[in-house]
């Protein structure tokens, strides 16, 4: 009896977020959302190895360039004037090069103010990987951040699969390593336990053009920038919750003093 | 001035209805903490009607466009992130608020003699405002909102002889599609939201006919001085408009801190799942409703004779609350002066209550599923306790004792399996739960002390 209640008071008291998921432990991504070079870095790797087959249209170039520190409208440059506008259009010009490279329905580059769409057509995805690839506007919402983190850090090769590799945190997944040049690859070693949770150790075998160290940095800012992109107004609302409190806090003193005058007399 | 209002009043009784209910409603002075919610509240229903015509403008009732919208709202529209985050923060503080205003009733007796209408007005809100937010569930197309939803309308289907067709012609299509998304929005946006209004006026006039209660449930009018005003009793306004301000300034304070800080509230008031877009072929390994559903749903689970039976437990746990002022036939309105068993049997509800909803955002695993049963069974005693608890005095404790508990051990040996393994295991223990309920709240009552009620005061203390 005294057992069969500590097994539920344990049960009872397990977030339900861990009860939910599958039982990968996850690492901690420890991403900086206010930190420009690592979102900038991010997006970079994003359009180059993820946006090939990988939708993000719940966002827009310009939105992002602005909000990872490029910005392309002469108002949020900090600057005054002429150099404003030129500032905004070095940007701009910066960002259509080095993080544009869809084309629109007319075969011109994406521009600027558009959805950020893959390059690879829903109905091609479909044929080729049985369904598209999901789009990653949300990702960091609905799975989080420590998630994407370790998924991309996961990867590691089962013949079995007819992409030729697994993932421990997604077991059977249908998207092949695509950052297999930059980490290498990876084989299962064995099962072990971490924190009551079935883990995998993954050995890296083969490896890629990085370093472990390298290749976790990369890791980590894809991460910032896909929790970024989940809510771009993560950015500023703390700030106005900051204000809203302060607000708040001086409106409730004057509410009970207004209070208190009027009750002096009521026993 | 005056001559403007005199100009207004032989036109439209405003004097007249400011006195009445503001200025000239004598509530009783002694209101505590428990108060606050039924202003507050009405502060949400504001908030939920304001943001949500915001989110009107810029919404689609479209499958192919609703969650590509609310992102629309998230990311295009200026302020919009705000916009919709009221909301979603507003319907879950809507029910905190209203559960525990419902609670305040529960625990003073606002619901007996004569106000059960007013009661039953608050039951009808609650059911409106269930109604209500089921429906808006539905608007962002998530994984959560459909599958939900799926849920949800599926309980009509489990209706005998005519459940297909009523489940059919409720979503206006064989599966859940733009059909069902369309009615659901156009019932979201207007005809609950005025039903709403007008069901919250009638409950405010029903009140301020009857009266307040307060936590020492006397009746304050019994007692009036000269002029025919309660000698309890202070004008609403301007007594009870400026403590209720620093109420909205608390409430708002929390309202805030939430929304700016933590809108996914852990994934209790934004379902992380449900920033997944619908996916009909697609079901979710574990489909929890929002948080405040998660009580009825748990209730839902736990009978599991036939799907009927459960949607009508499901039913029966709500019918049951509006049951309430004929359940408790107990003169005494207020637990302040009621026996001790009382008060316990009030906390062990409220209590039961919250492991009901918590069980609902669980997966079902043995140990947790017959801990919703048992919980389940306590939900329901309880209103057959409170009925016992009526009449002190005269109660035969030992006799419901044994009834109630053999009707426990019976349900037991029908629900008992040696085969279903570790089913069978949590029976074999978890009977210590409803049977400690009955001894806690029936046999105790036997030790004079904890039978004995006090004499309520004539008037209200402190």
């Amino acid at each position: 009896m005294r057992k069969q209640l500590i097994t539920l008071a344990t049960v009872l008291l397990l977030p339900t977020s861990l009860m939910a998921n599958s039982s990968a432990h996850l690492e901690s991504a420890n991403i900086d959302l206010h930190n420009h070079a690592s979102l900038q870095n991010g997006a970079k790797y994003f359009m180059n190895y993820c946006q090939g087959c990988h939708n993000l249209s719940a966002a827009r170039y310009n939105r992002m360039a602005t909000d990872i520190g490029l910005p392309v409208v002469p108002e949020k440059t900090g600057k005054t004037g002429d150099e404003a506008g030129k500032v905004a259009d070095a940007n701009a010009k910066l960002v259509a090069e080095n993080l544009v490279f869809t084309k629109d329905e007319e075969g011109k580059p994406t521009n600027l103010g558009s959805l950020m769409h893959s390059a690879i057509p829903a109905k091609d995805a479909a044929k080729w990987f049985g369904a598209p690839a999901p789009d990653l506007s949300l990702v960091g919402r609905s799975r989080g951040a420590d998630w994407i983190y370790t998924y991309l850090k996961s990867f590691y090769l089962d013949p079995k699969r007819p992409t030729g590799v697994n993932n421990t945190v997604f077991p059977n997944v249908g998207m092949p390593h695509i950052l297999w040049e930059l980490q290498g690859w990876q084989e299962l070693e064995g099962h072990g336990e971490h924190d009551g949770h079935e883990a995998k150790t993954l050995k890296l075998t083969k490896p890629g053009k990085m370093s472990a160290a390298e290749y976790d940095i990369v890791v980590r800012d894809l991460t910032n920038f896909l929790t970024y992109t989940s809510e771009p107004a993560q950015l500023h609302r703390k700030k106005y919750g900051v204000f809203a409190m302060i607000l708040l806090s001086i409106f409730i003193v004057l509410a009970y003093f207004l209070k208190k005058e009027f009750w002096k007399d009521i026993h | 001035m005056q001559g403007f209002l005199n100009w207004i009043d032989a036109r439209f009784p405003l004097t007249k209805v400011w006195n009445e209910h503001l200025a000239e409603y004598y509530a009783p002075k002694n209101f505590n903490f428990w108060y606050y919610f039924g202003s507050l509240a009405l502060v949400v229903l504001v908030i939920q009607i304001i943001s949500g015509i915001f989110l009107t403008m810029h919404y689609k009732p479209d499958v192919s466009m609703a969650f590509a919208s609310v992102e629309y709202i998230m990311r295009d529209v200026p302020g919009g992130w705000f916009i919709r985050y009221m909301h979603s923060t507003g319907a879950s503080a809507f029910f905190i608020v209203v559960y525990l205003h419902m609670f305040r009733g529960l625990i003073y007796g606002s619901y007996k003699g004569p106000r059960e209408l007013v009661w039953l007005i608050g039951m009808a809100i609650y059911l409106a405002l269930m109604a209500e937010a089921f429906m808006g569930y539905l608007l962002p197309w998530g994984q959560m909102s459909f599958w939900g939803a799926q849920v949800i309308i599926n309980l009509f289907n489990t209706v005998p002889v005519i459940g297909a067709d009523l489940s059919t012609w409720i979503r206006g299509d064989f599966v859940i599609a733009d059909a069902t998304l369309n009615r659901l929005f156009a019932l979201h946006v207007a005809a609950l939201p005025l039903v709403l209004v007008m069901l919250v006026f009638v409950h405010i006039v029903a009140l301020h006919v009857v009266g307040s209660n307060n936590p020492d449930g006397v009746e304050i009018k019994k007692l009036k001085d000269e002029n025919g005003i309660p000698l309890d009793g202070i004008p609403f306004h301007p007594y009870y408009s400026v403590k209720d301000i620093v109420g909205v300034g608390v409430f708002l304070m929390v309202f805030f801190a939430i929304l700016f800080f933590a809108p996914e509230m852990g994934g209790y008031f934004l379902e992380h799942a449900n920033f997944e877009p619908a996916n009909p072929l697609k079901t979710p390994e574990h489909i929890a409703p929002v948080w405040y559903f998660t009580p009825f749903y748990t209730v839902l689970r736990a009978v599991t004779v036939s799907p009927f039976a459960g949607t009508l437990a499901m039913f029966g746990a709500i019918v049951a609350i509006l049951l309430l002022p004929w359940i408790d036939r107990n003169p005494i309105k207020s637990w302040r002066y009621r026996n001790k068993v009382h008060t316990i049997n009030v906390l062990i509800f409220a209590l039961v209550f919250i492991v009901l909803g918590y069980l609902g955002v669980k997966p079902v695993i043995p140990v947790l599923k017959e801990l919703g049963i048992r919980m389940t069974e306590i939900y329901f005693m309880f209103f057959m306790v409170l009925w016992i608890h009526s009449k002190p005095g005269k109660a035969k404790y030992m006799m419901w004792f044994l009834i109630l508990a053999g009707t426990v051990i019976a349900i037991d040996l029908f629900r008992y399996n040696p085969e279903a393994g570790d089913d069978a295991g949590q029976i074999v223990w978890q009977w210590i739960f409803p049977i400690g309920y009955l001894v806690l709240t029936l046999l105790l009552p036997m030790v004079k002390s904890f039978n004995a009620e006090k004499v309520v005061p004539k008037r209200v203390t402190s």
